[in-house]
């Protein structure tokens, strides 16, 4: 039953087979099991979940369901609910409980989905391999030892190790496609402005997206319809009719479909066990009939240094909320304000959030900002215009997700930079707002690979049927982690 | 040596609008504290702010009134500094590009002649909320009830070169906003609150001296003595060989004089950046024109027509153009009383505004409505009182014993006019002071005023005294 | 890019992040590394090139004067720290 996708599960729902009190049973169960869950999970909500499975197959016996009516699913825990902890994997909020839900929350709640629990993730989303999180890091379902990816790790490690079909995240600089190439799952980052970031713990405004992360993409195109759409309550979300895209998997076939293939992401960089299984499903997606173009994307090289303004400048003045005075950790017998701010921000969050905010503290203060800061805006819109250029002339752009698979736990943990450089097929994506999906595409030393395909804005139904089409041909992201029953 | 002044004025103005500039929060004073923050004003984890529609036709129609350049796009940028009434750590404000750009007010001077300051720029932010120092214990508690309060922030030119200038530019502004009905120009509440920045340099010298800023100054008095001392206390500076320090200074209302604010902290770095929670604002012109549409008549607009429609000297014109609503009460009086405008200027300017200064009342709560107060006028000019019965008629309505013809009529107030009651007034009058008589006659004419009063005490002030006055003449001429 | 250690306090400061002497060499070293890392974004002229502050070129929506937000004191401040009469508590602040 938990080797069921979303669309499965829906099937089985509507056919009566399955009830959704015993689908969630049957996952809290798993979700108990630590050797299975391998800390994926901050916040189980077992009681509550049942309640919500009571609801669905309530509203199911009255004819009131949709397509997700019933299915369970876990929440990253950076989206806010409304009476259960919202910790964002820091000790700054392991007591903040939210008086609000989340957008994402609330639609797919009113979609009918039962939420089991919230998932580890990087501490505010900072990392890209779960270790940030004040609740310890994440294990990956197919190698105990190695990081899941980050930061949304545990909804990936979640999904991969079956204690949920689908499961939501974010990305700001790949947290949604890395750790989905890292755990063979498939994971969407939707346009900027396609999915409200009401609710969702603010890391850095102009890149924060969510999206969702599931085994296909067909699952993904349900769970993004589910939570995508305008909000009058984001100032950035798109006023745009959001397209049904798990209806259109198959209005875009892969036969004629013009596929980029960017010089620049296939470099130095990449492990050559990566670079092989993204070069055979780049063969076999022109076996389905694409058309592989080469092109280049000249300026992907400064995505990084531009994103590690951008991303901690916003982040800085962000996380400035978080004082001690209204909500979250406050220290111990504050001598004066001064003292207050200082012991409770420096108490309250870890390492890498620190360094973050003092690089963007940095990068904003007078005297830097044009060199740090409008210099970074600057790259930013040269990276957009190479995109254009490329999207002029083809559908979609194919390239790694990460440069390599998974990593043992603690092997970068020390190294900043050497973290930060794993970022750098995804981050492209955030500083122009396109959306961008990673999908599994074969395996090296038993460790998945992901290929990401990136599209034009607002082409994420074009997106989701491109892999629909290639997940139809092959069997990759059907694989399951060893020893996950 | 001669020594200018040279003074700027920064206004902060809490727009009046129901709502904050960036959630659904009530802005009403005086609640319960913490009661009118909501998620967003508390700068929770994860809220979002969206702008209010109101606070940015106010600010147009600000700009409208100045003559102002509206800027088709504005942008929101993170004004970011730590302070406990500052829930995000950061307050958004306009920095590069304020919704408002160029304009200007013309004030008048105390000599009657106009002066015309400049206005640089006026800028959309949010309001912090309120430190209450108050014992708790030791400790400082924060209400965030004002947090997200819409501000206007008016920068105007260094235009100023006294205090009386200041002043009247600060009365101007006020009267301004409150006709705009974009902000209720209270000063004690915090409403309208004005920084005031001064420097002094000699006299012909072209470039500016080194300003202070000084903050809480909260009331028009305040600001005139506030900039006296300043002036004063930088000329000694300079004049016993030193050199004024670039600072914040906060006005102490009690000592009448101005303190540095300066702290052990490092000099402020605000790290302003454009708001990525907020697009670039568009103001285009079909916005404009409909704002445009709705502006009342300014000020200065309406003096120019009391002056000539209803043929009021300058002065009365402009006592009466100072607040909106004192000049709709007059225009009401004016009707009620049929047109006799400069009598209705006279007596809403005099009687009735002493009444109010008396009881500390404003016109909106005046005891005589001024439907009221034209229906006197109106006997006055058809005669069925004198002008002096007509005081001790308003002072009844004052009272709250009704309207004029009630009064009138219920203590027998009407005016005399019947020649032959007033002639057997007169003749009894004469007849008791044949003296007084023979004194007219015989060259001493001025006695004529006594024989008006005693026939006036005669009639208990009743009888018509231009009818008194002319048959009195008859008579003893006769 | 080299940061001083002073730098680094300062930053801090401004950051309000108590930092012992420890971390503020730890600190001086990590984001020395980053702002190299950083640095490199000056291997291209950008001269001329329009800042992109944002992904999207729409416009700010403006949303209705209206009160729509109720008093929900109790529950907000179910998660502060400190208060007292509905006022959040902080050390005295003295102006």
């Amino acid at each position: 039953m938990h080797e069921q996708t979303i669309a499965e599960m829906s099937r089985a729902l509507a056919a009566g087979e399955v009830s959704s009190v015993e689908l969630t049973r049957g996952l809290l169960a798993r979700i108990e099991r630590p050797e299975l869950a391998g800390n994926s999970f901050i916040t189980v909500t077992a009681e509550q979940a049942l309640a919500e499975a009571e609801a669905a197959d309530r509203a199911r016996a009255a004819g009131q369901a949709g397509p997700l009516t019933g299915v369970p699913i876990a929440h990253k825990d950076i989206f806010c609910t409304n009476d259960v902890r919202t910790s964002c994997g820091s000790h700054m909020l392991d007591r903040f409980v939210a008086p609000y839900d989340a957008t994402v929350v609330e639609r797919l709640r009113a979609a009918g989905c039962v939420m089991l629990g919230k998932t580890n993730m990087d501490e505010f989303a900072m990392g890209s391999s779960n270790e940030t999180s004040w609740y310890g890091p994440v294990e990956n379902p197919w190698d105990r030892s190695r990081v899941p990816g980050g930061s949304s790790g545990g909804s990936a490690a979640a999904v991969a190790a079956r204690l949920a079909p689908g499961a939501t995240g974010t990305d700001t600089g790949g947290s949604i496609r890395q750790p989905a190439a890292l755990c063979g799952i498939t994971g969407l980052k939707p346009t900027y402005g396609r999915v409200s970031r009401y609710g969702m713990v603010a890391f850095a405004s102009s890149l924060d997206q969510g999206g969702p992360m599931a085994r296909t993409a067909e699952d993904c195109a349900l769970l993004l319809d589910g939570m995508a759409g305008f909000d009058p309550r984001d100032s950035t979300s798109i006023e745009r009719d959001v397209d049904d895209c798990a209806g259109a998997l198959d209005s875009y076939p892969l036969a004629g479909m013009r596929v980029g293939r960017p010089a620049e992401y296939f470099g130095d960089g990449m492990a050559a066990e990566v670079r092989e299984a993204v070069d055979a499903a780049t063969q076999q997606l022109a076996e389905l009939g694409a058309e592989i173009v080469d092109i280049s994307l000249p300026h992907t090289e400064l995505s990084i240094p531009a994103y590690y303004v951008v991303a901690p400048a916003e982040a800085s003045s962000n996380l400035s909320r978080y004082d001690g005075v209204r909500f979250g950790h406050r220290c111990a017998e504050p001598s004066d304000v001064l003292d207050l701010y200082e012991r409770s921000r420096a108490e309250g969050f870890g390492d890498e959030v620190k360094r973050r905010i003092m690089v963007g503290t940095y990068a904003l203060s007078a005297g830097y900002y044009d060199a740090y800061y409008l210099k970074a805006q600057q790259i930013r819109q040269l990276i957009s215009d190479d995109f254009r250029k490329a999207f002029s002339d083809v559908d979609l752009i194919l390239g790694p997700t990460s440069p390599t698979t998974a990593f043992p736990l603690g092997e970068r943990a020390d190294d900043p930079v050497a973290m930060y450089l794993s970022d750098v097929y995804t981050i492209a994506a955030n500083l122009a707002g396109l959306p961008a999906l990673s999908m599994p595409a074969g395996f090296a030393d038993g460790l998945p690979v992901g290929v990401q395909l990136i599209g034009d804005h607002f082409s994420e139904g074009r997106l989701l049927a491109a892999a629909h089409g290639y997940q139809q041909a092959t069997d990759w992201h059907r694989q399951a982690p060893p020893g996950i029953d | 040596m001669q020594w200018e002044t040279v003074i700027g004025l920064e206004v902060h103005a809490q727009l009046a609008t129901n709502s904050k500039i960036f959630s659904g929060a009530s802005t009403a004073f005086g609640s319960e504290p913490n009661t009118q923050a909501c998620p967003i004003d508390l700068g929770m984890p994860g809220v979002l702010p969206v702008l209010n529609q109101g606070a940015v036709e106010m600010a147009v129609r600000f700009g409208l009134a100045i003559d102002a350049d509206i800027a088709g796009q504005s942008v929101f940028a993170r004004k970011n500094y730590f302070y406990p009434d500052l829930p995000k750590g950061y307050q958004i404000s306009q920095y590069e590009l304020p919704v408002i750009g160029q304009g200007q007010l013309v004030i008048e001077l105390d000599d009657g002649a106009t002066k015309t300051v400049g206005i640089t720029r006026a800028h959309l932010e949010e309001d912090a909320g309120k430190s209450l120092h108050e014992d708790f214990h030791g400790m400082t508690g924060v209400d965030l009830n004002r947090a997200g309060t819409p501000l206007l922030e008016i920068v105007s030119e260094p235009d100023m070169r006294s205090p009386r200038e200041a002043v009247a530019y600060a009365k101007k502004l006020r009267t301004v906003v409150r006709y705009l009905g974009i902000c209720d120009g209270n000063m004690q509440e915090g409403s309208l609150r004005v920084d005031v920045n001064v420097s002094v340099r000699p006299a012909g010298q072209a470039a500016f001296g080194t300003r202070a800023e000084i903050k809480n100054v909260n009331s028009f008095r305040f600001l005139e003595k506030a900039i006296e001392f300043e002036v004063e206390r930088q000329r000694e500076i300079i004049e016993d060989g030193g050199t004024v320090e670039q600072e914040t200074r906060l006005y102490d209302p009690d000592r009448g004089e101005t303190r540095s604010m300066r702290t052990k902290e490092e000099a402020n770095d605000y790290r302003y950046f454009p708001d990525p929670d907020l697009l670039p604002l568009e103001v285009d012109t079909s916005f404009i024109e409909r704002v445009r549409a709705g502006l009342p008549e300014l000020p200065d607009d309406k003096k120019a027509r009391f002056v000539s429609d209803y043929g009021l000297p300058a002065y009365d014109a402009g006592v009466l153009t100072a607040a909106r609503e004192l000049a709709d009460y007059y225009e009401a009086v004016v009707t009620a009383a049929g047109g006799e405008a400069k009598l209705a200027a006279n007596w809403v300017m005099s009687e009735l505004g002493g009444v109010l200064n008396e009881r500390g009342l404003d016109i909106t709560e005046s005891p005589v409505a001024a439907e009221d107060l034209g229906g006197l006028i109106r006997r006055i000019e058809d005669q069925t009182i004198s002008g002096k019965i007509a005081k001790e008629v308003f002072a009844a309505m004052v009272a709250g014993e009704g309207s004029a013809d009630a009064i009138i009529e219920a203590r027998g107030l009407k005016q005399i006019t019947d020649t032959s009651a007033i002639e057997a007034m007169i003749d009894e009058v004469l007849a008791n002071n044949p003296g007084q008589v023979e004194q007219y006659r015989n060259g001493k004419t001025k006695v004529l005023g006594w024989f008006v009063g005693q026939v006036m005490k005669a009639s208990r002030g009743k009888a018509n005294p231009d009818q008194v006055n002319q048959l009195l003449r008859d008579r003893l001429d006769g | 890019m080299s940061l001083s250690t002073d730098e680094v306090r300062k930053i801090a400061r401004l950051a309000r992040l108590a930092v012992d002497e420890e971390e503020v060499t730890t600190y001086a070293r990590e984001l020395s590394s980053i702002l190299d890392l950083v640095d490199r974004m000056n291997a291209v002229d950008t001269a001329g090139v329009t800042p992109m502050a944002h992904p999207q070129h729409a416009t700010q929506r403006l949303r209705p004067d209206a009160v729509t937000e109720p008093d929900d004191r109790d529950r907000y401040q179910r998660n502060a720290p400190a208060v007292e009469r509905g006022l959040y508590l902080v050390p005295r602040v003295v102006e």
